[in-house]
């Protein structure tokens, strides 16, 4: 009872912020309607169909909702930095309400706000000619967040050893970039050069985007792995095992810092 | 109920080689005005730190409200409020909602949350500005704002870590108001540390502490009659002749301060007219004064607490031990 309203006032206080800041979605949208709406029909027309039906622009739209979900809720992460340059991690810190419930609230208060950037992406899939149906949004919403929440952790995690926002920013750009382009956001994942193959497997953001795709587009599974060719429940599982192992970890680092 | 709200035996705490609480033990009694002076970087922090569960000690116990410190951080969290040395507020919410945050990670009960709410904004007069975000406060509203967050669930110690550090002295006036209204309304603890020795002078019982260690600890009064004797300044046309004659005349020690010679005496008032007609060199100021709390610390330390170039440096090198430690 306690830990559950250490969690919604760290959630409901980051989303209040956000509230006041929500200029920020305009600036964190626009990178992704870029992709979608000058990349993606740019290439269209020289790249023929990517499946059946399927064009470039319509390829990468499940991807850039990946993408959005994945570096909003990562970069969400920033707000423990500056909390404890403003000092307000202090307050936290000492609060009767333990470091786990802190972790989870923050975590939640990134997903949350990632899910709504997402959400937004969505809306635009008739622009590409996509049509999605409410039962496919619906399914879209759980694959999102699992993702949102994963990454927020992760961006918690990173936050408890980095003391400076400006540190955070650039080892965030250090691992965000290359987790979004070795995801298959962009491309198919069939046919990569070999030492391509290995990063885009080992990278956790791919099991991520592989069932956004698959829900979004329809199509069969296309991510196989040492031959085995990944089920969507699989993709999932993945995602969640990853997922819970980074909150552990933010967890315990979070706890264990003084 | 315990006869102590604070029982602190033998605390230790180091950061790599250095030992920035050195053993140090005190007992504090409810509705006490308990004050920790000393020069920056002298561990009052630190042992802050340890006392509201966010440093762990390497030895030593401490108990606040009966609760251990360390294995029973979430009870002693709940019996204690802060206002840190350093603004801890969030300045994108308005007062208000750093309040309600604080009352609802501290599970003050919904019925009389936004009753008590009005009531600590009330007293601080902040009412009318709780819509403002944070940011647009005044440094004297900010740490006004911190006294109502730190009282608001009723904590039994209230924790003021230089609660007026870098505000202007009519401000500083206002917030000691509050704090000692705050102690009749309340009959809340007060556990302060300072290094203004007029904010120290407010406190019922006072500890000195230095590189890490208590050095004494007594109601400010006692300290200085510790002290014991009164202290003539005196400035005269050859400080050099005169600081030899007055050694040998009244067999006291001199201190040379500025261009005057210090020297301290049994009755001054009694001494000072005698001094004055029987002395040859010509005087040209001479100021009698009771000992202060500025000259327990000198005696006691052998410095003045405004040394601050040494001890900033040594306080520094705590912060970065602490940081380094951290991570």
């Amino acid at each position: 009872m306690n830990n559950l309203r250490g969690i919604y006032t760290i959630w409901y206080r980051d989303i209040i912020r956000f509230w006041r800041d929500r200029m920020r979605l305009v600036g964190t949208i626009t990178l992704p309607l870029l992709f979608l709406f000058v990349f993606g029909p740019g290439l269209s027309t020289r790249m023929g169909l990517l499946g059946p039906g399927i064009d470039f622009a319509q390829f990468i739209f499940p991807g850039i909702i990946g993408m959005t979900v994945l570096m909003s809720s990562f970069m969400a992460g920033v707000s423990v930095v500056w909390d404890r340059e403003y000092g307000f991690l202090r307050e936290v810190l000492v609060a009767p309400i333990s470091r786990v419930s802190v972790v989870i609230g923050k975590a939640l208060g990134a997903a949350t706000v990632a899910l709504l950037q997402g959400m937004i992406i969505m809306l635009f899939a008739p622009l590409i000619g996509i049509s999605l149906s409410v039962w496919t949004m619906l399914a879209l919403l759980p694959l999102m967040f699992l993702l949102a929440i994963s990454m927020g952790s992760l961006g918690v995690l990173l936050a408890t050893y980095i003391r400076s926002v400006e540190a955070f920013q650039a080892v965030m750009q250090m691992l965000m970039f290359p987790m979004v382009f070795l995801s298959g956001v962009f491309f198919p994942l069939e046919g990569l050069p070999s030492w391509m193959d290995v990063l885009v497997k080992l990278n956790p953001a791919t099991y991520g985007i592989a069932p956004i795709r698959q829900v979004v587009l329809g199509v069969p599974p296309e991510l196989s792995v040492l031959g085995h060719t990944m089920t969507l429940w699989e993709n999932i599982a993945v995602v969640a095992m990853v997922g819970t192992a980074v909150i552990l970890m933010a967890m315990w680092s979070f706890g264990h810092q003084e | 109920m315990a006869d102590y709200i604070i029982e602190v035996e033998n605390l230790v705490k180091k950061f790599g080689d250095l030992v920035a609480v050195n053993d140090i033990s005190f007992k504090v009694a409810p509705g006490e005005i308990f004050g920790f002076l000393g020069p920056n970087g002298a561990g009052k922090t630190t042992t802050i730190n340890i006392l509201c569960t966010l440093l762990r000690p390497n030895s030593g116990r401490a108990t606040i409200n009966g609760f251990d410190v360390v294995h029973q951080q979430s009870q002693v969290r709940q019996s204690i409020g802060l206002v840190f040395q350093d603004p801890s507020l969030d300045e994108r919410l308005s007062g208000l909602q750093n309040l309600r945050f604080h009352a609802l990670v501290y599970n003050v009960p919904s019925p009389v949350r936004e009753q008590r709410i009005k009531e600590m904004l009330s007293m601080m007069q902040l009412w009318d500005k709780r819509h403002s975000e944070v940011r647009t406060y005044s440094g004297g509203m900010k740490r006004r704002l911190e006294l109502a967050r730190g009282l608001l669930h009723r904590p039994k110690v209230l924790f003021l870590d230089e609660p007026t550090l870098g505000l202007d002295p009519q401000t500083r006036n206002r917030i000691w108001e509050y704090i000692l209204d705050l102690r009749q309304r309340e009959g809340v603890t007060i556990f302060l540390t300072t290094h203004y020795m007029d904010e120290a002078q407010k406190a019922d019982r006072l500890a000195i502490i230095d590189y890490g260690q208590l050095i004494a600890m007594d109601t400010p009064e006692k300290l200085k009659r510790k002290v014991g004797k009164d202290i003539i300044s005196v400035k005269t046309a050859d400080n050099d002749k005169a600081a030899d004659e007055i050694k040998r005349r009244y067999q006291t020690e001199i201190r040379p301060d500025g261009n005057e010679l210090t020297f301290s005496v049994t009755n001054g008032e009694e001494f000072l007219p005698k001094f004055i007609k029987e002395f040859d060199i010509k005087i040209q100021s001479i100021n009698l004064r009771r000992p202060s709390l500025d000259d327990v610390f000198l005696k006691l330390t052998g410095r003045e607490i405004r040394q601050e170039e040494v001890r900033s440096a040594f306080k520094a090198m705590v912060r970065q031990y602490g940081r380094r430690q951290r991570r």
